[in-house]
């Protein structure tokens, strides 16, 4: 098969370009090495939409930071993705701290960040009453806000394909060759040939980008742990609350989710290059997570954690630590977007729209299609439904009426339209992605076999065949004797 | 609105004895809501024996027991709704449930009962760090799979947590071929039944480590092996203990937890220590006409107890429903029941002085003991004094407190206690 561009890296970045390219008249792909989309860093980051203050004035960083958090409430609804605009705050504990947000507002304010201010202990208390004591001021920031990253990541592809894109997963690129005005990609699932290739293979881009010897930047996974506390937590924190930054990030944040669960993390913690798939917790990572947050809101314990987790920040090596989004220096139909470390989630709908700009200005050929559909319609969530609408809808398709997850409120139906929805479910952590089965406190322990029983039923396949999150994460053996 | 005298929550052994005795002691519009697609609970996974010993004086298993109670529902017109889940208890006493065929219904009852049994602790609780394979599970959801669905969820097996779940599943992945490397227990005691660890370890010859834990699992995919390690005193893992156990299963059982969530949705008090509903000595809780037996009011290892106590909370819904609300009014002198010096918890936690029989007292220990002696106080009074041979943590024990004695109590207060 034959595209115009082929789009390599299924996260929040490759999904959200792909469906701003599925704008144009052409032939487009996706390509994904894992089962799923959003399998990377999508899946286990902070979820903050970061207000714009942290990146370096005049970098790439800064800008589309800023224009992804005024743009995220826009495509959230467009995409009907959780999205809160609840705003951060940077909480200060010393005179030194204050100092911090005085510079911290300052480069915000250079960026472009509207609305901040620097606010007192009092105001502090009333907007977090169980905030430490110790806490003397805090960096109010009300264009921040708290998204859901795995579901904006499926709901871009799930859009781009009503878009005409087709998104292939477990078709990783192993080689790419450029003859005649083309390339061609060596996936798992066979050659891919496009005109133009861009890259957004996360921590995995430097690899992609050496395939056409372009060997110009170099990443290495930085790894952050967190903990997810059950929503009987939610009453303690309101808004996204950082502590002061370091040289190593935004520092050991704490944050409702956009289901209301309560996240804390991430650490931040340099792996070696070949590390790239290790997403293990370690004991102290998440003794890190536990002491820092302790310091912020000394009642928060993780009494009721649901689960921890790790993730991987696509870090550059060297002093450049911007963003790159650039065509490859080897080749011009090669664009790299690459080392999108935090705030990549908050600015993907920004470097969407740039990369966009830039593909249209490298090639005006592609004719903006007249019956774009920008709208990605939301799929039924039960437990958001007052009784007398739960009835209307068990009315018209009664397996809505069958609730499978108890956690969360999950019904047949609703785990059936993730499997069929465009860029469906394909195994047991793909369903709790898009419906939030399992996701709950007991893990998956009821529901769990249930959603293997679905998946087996809905794709005809044995029950053996069913995996966790693709590849060899079978779930069943053999049948017992 | 359907309306209802009674609608007991949850169709397991708990749920079932409630109903029958609520009809026995002359309740007429009973409902049982179900969630699963048949009655009987857990049970109905449970086919190994064991079941039935006191209350049928006989070995039964799950199934079997559960049988018993579905023929005796059988012969009344107690309705049934299966694949039926509550979501709601508005106030009022009002139940919001929905299913595939009613869609959502909204029933007005005068009592209700919650048995909605309990669920295993996971992964994510337990703070055990390493990687997301597949193949890490409850050893609840393994059984379910083996001997419901018919698949073998591995191979190589270790387990963590010798809870009775744990060993039961021990020995049916042996039977079934599997290879059961061992069974780990953080604490010094196993937290399962003595029985099990003799039929379900040692006739099939699979190690108990104790003061052993999981430090950490391996492998991408699929498990591939875990870490385990010793432990101190404190439960911290010992440094240089450390030892690769190859495996592609690990099935945990540390623990079960109260599936309390809709008792808190009514506001309902929680005993911190049980997980479960404080309660009178006929299971109301602190709402009034809400009851709570089974394991959603304190996990049990034995079935037959669950009967018991479930038999109490129906006479006591039945008691409220006929007197129409009036049979326990709350007048101030109830009497709290205490648990101290070795005694973990007590159910009930509470007794009414106007109550109409002898009341049993049912307690866990904190730890192994030997040669104790259970004692109960009231003041300086002493109520019950009995030698003990061994305690452990694993089994629930009981004592009765005479009406005659809870008539006369001299204060407000008993407590539970063990003693030298």
């Amino acid at each position: 098969m034959q595209y115009d561009v082929a789009v390599i890296g299924a996260g929040v970045v490759g999904a959200m370009i792909t469906r701003e390219l599925s704008k144009l008249d052409m032939n487009l792909v996706l390509l994904e090495k894992a089962g799923d989309v959003a399998m990377g860093s999508s899946k286990a980051n902070s979820a903050i939409v970061h207000a714009g203050f942290d990146a370096e004035t005049g970098s790439l960083k800064a800008k589309l930071n800023v224009q992804g958090a005024s743009l995220m409430a826009y495509y959230c609804n467009k995409l009907s993705v959780p999205y809160k605009n609840i705003g951060s705050l940077v909480v200060a504990y010393s005179w030194d701290d204050m100092q911090t947000l005085e510079t911290l507002f300052e480069r915000g304010f250079e960026n472009g960040v509207p609305n901040m201010e620097i606010i007192s202990q009092e105001r502090l208390r009333a907007m977090e009453p169980y905030i430490s004591e110790e806490a003397i001021g805090a960096l109010w920031a009300p264009t921040a806000g708290i998204v859901s990253p795995y579901e904006l990541t499926i709901a871009a592809a799930e859009n781009a394909i009503m878009n005409g894109a087709r998104v292939k997963r477990n078709s990783g690129v192993f080689d790419i060759e450029y003859k005649n005005d083309m390339f061609y990609l060596s996936t798992a699932t066979g050659v891919i040939k496009a005109k133009y290739v861009i890259n957004c293979a996360g921590i995995f881009a430097d690899k992609i980008a050496n395939m056409i010897g372009d060997t110009s930047f170099k990443l290495i996974p930085r790894k952050g742990e967190y903990y997810l506390l059950d929503k009987t937590e939610r009453k303690m924190v309101n808004h996204v609350l950082f502590q002061c930054p370091s040289a190593m990030g935004k520092g050991i944040l704490v944050s409702p989710t956009a289901h209301g669960n309560v996240l804390m993390g991430p650490t931040a913690l340099d792996l070696d290059f070949d590390s790239k798939l290790d997403v293990d917790t370690t004991i102290e990572g998440l003794n890190e997570v536990k002491f820092s947050v302790n310091g912020v809101i000394p009642q928060l314990t993780t009494r009721n954690v649901i689960t921890s987790f790790a993730g991987l920040r696509a870090h550059r090596v060297g002093d450049d630590n911007d963003f790159i989004i650039a065509p490859s220096k080897e080749n011009e139909h090669f664009i790299n977007v690459a080392g999108i470390e935090s705030p990549g989630l908050t600015a993907a709908p920004a470097i969407a729209r740039y990369v966009g700009k830039m593909f249209r200005e490298m090639d005006p050929s592609y004719e903006k299609k007249a019956e774009f559909i920008s709208k990605r319609p939301a799929p039924i969530r039960m437990a958001e439904l007052s009784p007398e609408e739960r009835a209307e809808v068990v009315k018209k398709d009664p397996r809505y009426g069958r609730i499978i997850c108890r956690c969360e409120g999950i019904t047949e139906g609703e785990i059936i339209d993730a499997i069929k929805a465009p860029c469906g479910a394909r195994d047991v952590d793909a369903v709790k992605r898009r419906t939030r089965s399992g996701m709950g406190r007991c893990q998956g322990g009821f529901c769990g076999s249930k959603v293997v029983e679905i998946l087996a039923r809905e794709l005809d396949i044995p029950m053996n065949k069913v995996t966790k999150h693709g590849n060899g994460s079978k779930i069943l053996y053999n049948k017992t004797k | 609105m359907l309306k209802y005298d009674l609608v007991v929550i949850g169709g397991g052994p708990a749920g079932m004895a409630a109903a029958l005795k609520a009809r026995e002691c002359g309740v007429q519009k009973i409902i049982i809501l179900e969630r699963a697609a048949t009655l009987g609970g857990i049970l109905e996974q449970c086919i190994h024996t064991g079941f039935g010993l006191h209350y049928f004086g006989e070995e039964l298993s799950g199934p079997e027991y559960a049988y018993r109670f579905i023929k005796e529902l059988e012969k009344t017109d107690i309705e049934v709704k299966v694949d039926t889940m509550v979501t709601d208890i508005l106030p009022g006493n009002v139940i919001v449930a929905t299913n595939n065929k009613d869609g959502v219904m909204q029933i007005h009852t005068t009592a209700i009962i919650l048995a909605m049994g309990c669920r295993e602790r996971p992964r994510g609780a337990l703070d055990m760090p390493g990687s997301r394979a597949s193949g890490i599970m409850t050893a609840g959801t393994a059984q379910k799979y083996v001997n419901i669905d018919g698949y073998m969820p591995g191979k190589k097996i270790v387990i963590l947590g010798s809870g009775d779940i744990g060993l039961i599943m021990a020995r049916r992945m042996t039977l079934e071929g599997a290879k059961v490397e061992m069974v780990c227990e953080l604490m010094p005691y196993s937290g399962g039944l003595t029985r099990n660890i003799v039929q379900c370890l040692d006739d099939m010859g699979i190690p108990l480590k104790l003061s052993c834990t999981v430090i950490k699992t391996h492998g991408i995919e699929r498990l591939e092996g875990v870490t385990i390690a010793n432990v101190d005193e404190r439960r911290r893992p010992i440094p240089g203990t450390e030892q690769y156990v190859e495996c592609d299963t690990l099935l945990l059982s540390v623990g079960l937890i109260p599936e309390n969530e809709l008792t808190r949705m009514a506001g309902i008090i929680i005993d911190p220590v049980t997980n479960g509903a404080i309660v009178d000595e006929y299971r109301q809780t602190s709402r009034p006409g809400i009851f709570a037996c089974g394991n959603v009011l304190q996990v049990h290892d034995l079935v037959d107890y669950v009967t018991e106590e479930s038999q109490i909370a129906g006479e006591g819904a039945a008691k409220y429903i006929l007197s129409k609300g009036k049979s326990k009014s709350r007048n101030g002198k109830d009497i709290h029941v205490k648990a101290e010096n070795g005694v973990r918890y007590v159910v009930p936690q509470n007794i009414n002085r106007s109550t109409d029989k002898d009341v049993k007292i049912y307690f866990r220990v904190a730890d192994v003991y030997k040669d104790k002696r259970v004692v109960v106080t009231c003041g300086d009074e002493v109520l019950y004094n009995k030698k003990k041979k061994k305690l452990a943590p694993g089994e629930m024990e009981n004592v009765t407190i005479k009406l005659d004695d809870i008539a006369k109590l001299s204060s407000n207060e008993i407590t539970v206690k063990l003693e030298a």
